[in-house]
């Protein structure tokens, strides 16, 4: 036995093109899975990140009428308790209290609807990011009277500058239509167009006026745990002690999200299914040309009484050995390649107005968790190991008489 | 008494080549007996292969059977047959005997790794037969690195090491000069003097002929003379 695998391992050092070009397949075929797993997955990471730093957090609390038709009255329940229990609830960093108001902005440009985010700049610094994605002006700061922090997007769509003003036209408490003015303090760019072209966000306080809402109102409490992993077992504490909000996690607040993680792994199963079909393909056909060329010399194995099953074994195990060989190889390059462009990025820019507008941004950063680089690494062994069994079979149909006079 | 090695009952081999029959073997019954040196000569296309191959195990009759030991080869299922070639019948081919990977010594120790005999026993015997066949310097040499006549001096070796019943040699030195033609006869010889080694090769070559103790002559797939 131990002589059989010997063999093999030396047959396939005989013809060094053919085992070269099994070789590099395998290795050009993982590097390739593996590197674009890593590219859809730093794509989906970065999606869901940027969802979460600019305005998702990990978890939110809101009346539940608030979120069927977001009317202003529906602010949350009991807030003073609920916010004492975030304070006592493990594994919470911070959180931040929000109103909501949806609405038209108009200038001499137009009249677009928009979602006015009333936050307490201090607190929501420490939820999100926003602050950090300023293009230009500044985080409420400077202005005293009504400052507005917004999208780059809808600057240019309605050619705002700083200090443009603005008039919203909101619903106050009483279902009164009413008009305030906004001054730009400043301008965000971030991942997400869509985001940017929709969303103003303004202090709180200014908004709470306009609105008519009194004695602290809110509509919304935005929560970040220690880690984003923290997300589920905080939101189940805070469901046990408060039974009238409604208390929802990233990803049950955006289940698009989660939906896009899903397609995504149904396109790369499809997507591995190809690369691994060709892959097998190439190493079918090599090794059944290793086969047949080596016809007479089976024939003589047989001749002298090589039993079948050992001539299966020398001609699998062939492939097993270039196998072992590349699969290593493919997983460093792969671990190289995918290691170097975490750190770097892809530049899509020539791509990226599409891809900005679903919230992706325009540098990926390739992403891989470890499982995946042994689940592909594993699958490409299995499928080799499968392919190697159609030229064995195929050396076990030899007839020796037949394979020693085909001089 | 009983020293018949081989024994075949009219042995029939047709072949079919698309609306063709051919007749390569056509009721041959023969018996061969312990020690004999013989040689099956004959034109091209006479049948010399096939009745080794079919002696050998390696094809299998139209019709007839052959008894090799009271065993009825022609009846056993392909795994029992190589099983029975393995510990029964030494082979040497015109070309491609050897196994390409391996040194002359391994290729002569494979046979009997295969046959599982032990390690001690298998260094010696293939030390022994490799000095036997004069190859005792080149035993870590593979098969690319010795002349045509070597690497036909090896298969005598390894085709020995079994320790079969009798040894099947189609056309052995074919594509040997006459220099290499004589070592290897006159080793196979010397093998069948001394050890009684029972060997049967086809040819073409009257040298080898002249060597032959018994000569079975071979027409259209009939025994057309027998003279020992
Ligand atoms: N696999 C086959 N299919 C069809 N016909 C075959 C096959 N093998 C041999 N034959 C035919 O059987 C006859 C005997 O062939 P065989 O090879 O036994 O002759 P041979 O005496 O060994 O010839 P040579 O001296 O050329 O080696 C020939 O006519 C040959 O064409
Ligand atoms: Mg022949």
């Amino acid at each position: 036995m131990f002589k059989i695998i010997k063999i093999a391992w030396r047959n396939i050092w005989r013809n060094k093109l053919r085992s070269s070009v099994v070789m590099i397949s395998i290795i050009l075929g993982l590097w390739s899975g593996l590197f674009i797993l890593a590219m859809t997955y730093g794509l989906n990471e970065q999606r869901i990140d940027g969802a979460i730093n600019t305005v998702l957090s990990h978890i939110q609390i809101h009346n539940p009428d608030f979120l069927n038709d977001q009317k202003i009255n529906d602010t949350i329940i009991n807030k003073e308790f609920v916010l004492n229990s975030i304070k006592n609830t493990d594994k919470v960093y911070k959180f931040t209290e929000r109103l909501i108001s949806t609405g038209m902005v108009s200038n001499a440009k137009g009249s677009y609807g928009i979602q006015l985010t009333g936050i307490n700049p201090d607190t929501e610094k420490q939820v999100t990011e926003i602050y950090s994605k300023l293009i230009d002006g500044e985080y409420f700061t400077k202005l005293k009277r009504n400052p507005a922090v917004i999208g780059e997007k809808l600057a240019k769509k309605m050619k705002l500058k700083l200090n443009s003003k603005i008039i919203v036209t909101l619903q106050n408490t009483k279902g009164d239509l009413t008009n305030a003015a906004f001054r730009i303090e400043g301008i965000f760019k971030t991942q997400n167009t869509i985001f940017d072209e929709t969303t103003i966000f303004v202090r709180k306080t200014d908004l709470s006026k306009i609105i008519g809402l009194t004695n602290g109102q809110i509509h919304e409490i935005a929560i970040v745990g220690k880690s984003l992993e923290d997300s589920k077992l905080i939101a189940n504490n805070l469901k046990n002690i408060d039974k009238l909000n409604k208390i929802q996690t990233w990803s049950e607040i955006s289940p698009e999200l989660g939906y896009a993680q899903e397609m995504m792994s149904t396109f790369l199963i499809i997507f591995m299914g190809i690369v691994l079909m060709a892959l097998s393909f190439g190493i079918i056909n090599s090794m059944l040309m290793a086969v047949l060329e080596r016809k007479k010399e089976l024939g003589m194995l047989m001749a002298i009484g090589m039993k079948k099953r050992s001539i299966f074994i020398m001609i699998t195990f062939e492939t097993i050995f270039l196998t072992l060989i590349a699969a290593p190889i493919g997983l460093l390059f792969s671990y190289i390649s995918i290691e170097y462009f975490a750190k770097h990025g892809i530049d899509l820019s020539n791509f990226a107005s599409g891809l900005e507008s679903l919230g992706i941004g325009a540098i990926i950063h390739t992403y891989l968790p470890v499982k995946m680089y042994f689940e592909v690494s594993l699958l490409t062994v299995l499928v080799a190991f499968i392919s190697s069994l159609f030229p064995a079979r195929r050396a076990l149909k030899l007839n020796p008489a037949e394979a020693i006079k085909s001089l | 008494m009983n020293n018949i090695v081989i024994k075949t009952n009219n042995l029939s081999k047709i072949y079919h080549q698309g609306e063709i029959e051919v007749n390569a073997l056509n009721n041959v019954s023969c018996e061969f007996q312990k020690g004999e040196f013989t040689a099956i000569v004959g034109p091209s296309g006479s049948g010399k292969t096939t009745f080794l191959n079919i002696i050998g195990g390696l094809d299998s009759p139209t019709s007839g059977y052959v008894q090799i030991a009271d065993v009825n080869i022609s009846k056993l299922k392909s795994s029992k047959l190589i099983d029975f070639r393995l510990h029964n019948i030494g082979f040497i081919f015109q070309a491609y005997n050897l196994i390409p990977v391996l040194t002359a010594k391994e290729n002569v120790e494979f046979i009997m790794l295969l046959q599982g005999t032990d390690k001690e026993y298998r260094n010696k015997r293939t030390h022994d037969l490799l000095e036997e066949v004069g190859l005792g310097e080149l035993v870590n040499r593979r098969p690319t690195q010795l002349s045509g006549g070597q690497q036909q001096r090896v298969a005598v070796a390894r085709a020995l090491a079994s320790k079969p019943r009798f040894i099947l040699a189609d056309e052995p030195t074919a594509n040997l000069d006459s220099k290499s033609t004589t070592q290897l006869l006159d080793i196979m010889a010397k093998l069948n003097e001394e050890e009684g080694t029972t060997f049967i090769f086809s040819t073409h070559d009257q040298r080898v002929i002249d060597r032959a103790k018994r000569i079975i002559v071979l027409e259209d797939g009939k025994i057309v003379e027998d003279k020992k």
